[in-house]
């Protein structure tokens, strides 16, 4: 088996409070191999982006990684990197797309010389040649007319073009990692589906590892390989994707599963999860998902370990404990 | 040609607040031209675009060029010396002609010409101090806004304190402790006592956008703060900034008439508005032309800046340009 690119281990993130502290991110660990596309799901508030941003060290006071954290990218320690050399990481070999395009944006620089600056910034390239893989990158992500609209400013673009601009901005380094947190959830489906398409395109072409964040599982399904399931700070769920939809093992996945809506079944209602992700500075004790399970039993007071179902397949629960539980 | 060597003998500053002057409508007339042209526009061109059919700033601009030019050129224009007595025997006091159109003071100098001379120190003196006011107080903010935290807290209560004293008796406490005030001491005073207010709203702004997703996306993707601070907040402050220096631009003229008035800004016989207000408000009853002419400058002046100010508060505010 190859070593993975990413290896995050142990991986806790906590926020100060006024009346304590809030762990968001409490102790998860995943792998994503070379050219692999791994979605992440779950809820607002689950701990999905501080995940993402975790891995970039872009979490700022009150929020820190907590000591025994651990993650690996290319064989490195990115936790004990210096900061200047993170730098370099960052928008290089991890490269970050953001959900909202209009606010990720500069709104007083052309979209083209914002591109341009990641080159300079990385590649310490003269003006115009960096002005020149900006207008290359922008072609590459589906932008129309690049030479020219690479002129204009964010405010001039559909929703959709901004998302491109986002995208080959992430892009231009030829970055081994892109995490995506919710990239198109600010955009109609239509062009959602076509700037999916494009950056799987772009994926193979630069033989580049994906990290797909969103809570969208259609999306998931699509795209992903691997899907991680994310409740409450924690890993609930991990499975090749195939598996995780066919037969999803965690009551919070079934659950997740069940609320999508699907073509030629008829139902009166949609499915919900009753009840809501509890706060991140007081998770429930035993497992967290443990008020809102159907199937909740006395066991659930202690607090479950991921469960190794199959190979590639871990769950939360003590239902899939070893000799059967129930 | 003698009088031209003459009126330069001022020295260095004047010349480079001259350029500054000179700069600053330079570009103001580049960027209405290429805003009025529209096309494909950011939110500065639409902006410009915006101010170009702004009536009344227009008129602002115009009368600006005007006086700046009428002053600029005043060696030129103006038909006497500043403290020239073409008739000291019995040419003093008299009422406006066409000999002396803002008529002669009590040295018989020609009013109009002090004018003209005056307007040359107050406009340069003015735009030099605002030139570094707006400087220290923009990277003032924005190291105070983007540092954020105890520093932040600090060098918002240094601030406070600075706040606190009247400007005018700031400037006057150091002019009594200085004997003598010479033309670049003057600039420096203005520019040093008027930077805190552009430096709040500097630092309030770059507080805001330091939290907003561009700045997590800029770091993101590899920004060192150095870069972020330069290339990504600061462009956005800019409007802001502009806006803020042409108003302090029309209290800085006020300021400067005000000290010299009082006897501590320009000294006589250099004429500035102020010390020739000062000449005339002895004889207002009897030669009320004295105090008149130059005071109208004053106030056409100010006028013409703030009607100019709030026209581009209302063209670059990022609130009614981004709408979209």
């Amino acid at each position: 088996m190859t070593s993975p690119l990413l290896d995050v281990s142990e991986l806790r993130t906590s926020f100060r409070t006024v009346g304590g502290s809030a762990r968001a991110v409490d102790g998860i660990s995943f792998t994503i191999a070379p050219e692999e596309t791994v979605g992440l799901v779950g809820e607002s508030g689950c701990g999905k982006s501080v995940t993402a941003l975790s891995i970039l060290r872009l979490i700022r006071p009150p929020g820190a990684i907590e000591p025994g954290s651990r993650i690996t990218f290319e064989s490195r320690d990115l936790l004990a990197l210096p900061e200047a050399e993170m730098r370099a990481v960052r928008g290089a070999r991890i490269a970050m797309v953001f959900q909202e395009p209009m606010t990720s944006l500069n709104p007083v620089l052309t979209v083209g010389a914002q591109v341009a600056e990641v080159v300079r910034v990385h590649a310490g390239a003269s003006k115009a040649e960096a002005w020149r893989r900006a207008v290359e990158t922008l072609a590459a992500v589906g932008f129309p007319d690049p030479a020219a609209r690479a002129l204009d400013h964010p405010h001039q673009l559909s929703g959709g073009l901004r998302q491109r601009v986002m995208i080959a901005m992430a892009l231009v380094m030829r970055p081994a990692l892109l995490i995506a947190d919710e990239p198109t959830t600010a955009l109609d489906v239509t062009t959602q589906a076509q700037i999916l398409e494009r950056l799987a395109a772009l994926q193979a072409a630069m033989a580049m590892s994906v990290l797909l964040i969103t809570h969208d599982l259609g999306i998931v399904a699509e795209r992903a390989q691997r899907v991680i399931v994310m409740y409450a700070g924690q890993i609930v769920e991990e499975a090749p994707v195939r598996e995780l939809f066919a037969a999803p093992h965690h009551p919070y996945t079934k659950a997740l599963v069940a609320a999508v809506p699907r073509l030629g079944v008829r139902r009166e209602r949609l499915e919900t999860i009753p009840g809501q992700v509890p706060s991140a500075d007081a998770w429930p004790t035993g497992c967290r998902f443990r008020e809102r399970c159907p199937r909740a039993f006395d066991r659930c007071a202690v607090e479950p370990p991921l469960y190794r179902i199959g190979s590639g397949h871990r769950s939360r629960c003590h239902l899939d404990a070893p000799g059967g539980a129930a | 040609m003698r009088s031209w060597i003459r009126a330069c003998e001022r020295g260095d500053v004047m010349l480079f607040g001259w350029f500054v002057c000179l700069a600053a409508g330079a570009l103001a007339v580049w960027a209405v031209h290429r805003g009025a042209r529209g096309g494909s526009a950011g939110p500065w061109r639409r902006g410009l675009a915006h101010l170009a059919s702004d009536r009344p700033a227009m008129a602002a601009l115009f009368i600006l060029a005007m006086l700046a030019a009428l002053a600029i050129l005043a060696p030129v224009v103006a038909p006497y010396l500043p403290n020239a007595q073409p008739d000291v025997v019995s040419g003093n006091n008299q009422p406006p002609s066409l000999d002396h159109l803002f008529g002669t003071d009590f040295a018989s100098r020609d009013v109009f010409s002090r004018v003209l001379f005056g307007g040359r120190i107050s406009l340069a003196v003015a735009a030099l101090a605002v030139l570094l006011s707006t400087c220290l107080g923009t990277a003032y903010g924005a190291v105070a806004g983007f540092h954020g935290g105890r520093l932040d807290g600090v060098m918002m209560r240094v601030l406070d304190a600075a706040l606190s004293i009247p400007r005018i008796l700031l400037v006057m406490a150091v002019v009594a402790v200085a004997r003598s005030i010479t033309v670049p001491t003057l600039v420096l005073l203005l520019g040093v006592t008027g930077w805190f207010g552009t430096s709040r709203m500097v630092r309030a702004q770059v507080l805001s956008l330091r939290e907003q997703d561009l700045t997590t996306a800029a770091r993101a993707l590899g920004a060192r703060d150095r870069e972020i601070l330069w290339r990504h907040l600061l462009p956005n402050v800019a409007s802001t900034v502009i806006v803020a220096a042409t108003l302090s631009l029309g209290n800085v003229i006020i300021l400067e008439a005000a000290l010299s008035y009082l006897g501590i800004g320009i000294r006589p016989p250099t004429p500035s508005w102020g010390n020739i207000i000062q000449d005339g408000s002895s004889q207002l009853a009897s030669a009320w032309w004295m105090a008149l002419f130059p005071g109208l400058a004053i106030v056409i002046t100010v006028l013409a800046i703030n009607t100019l100010g709030d026209a581009l508060r209302d063209a670059l505010d990022p609130r009614t340009v981004d709408g979209t």
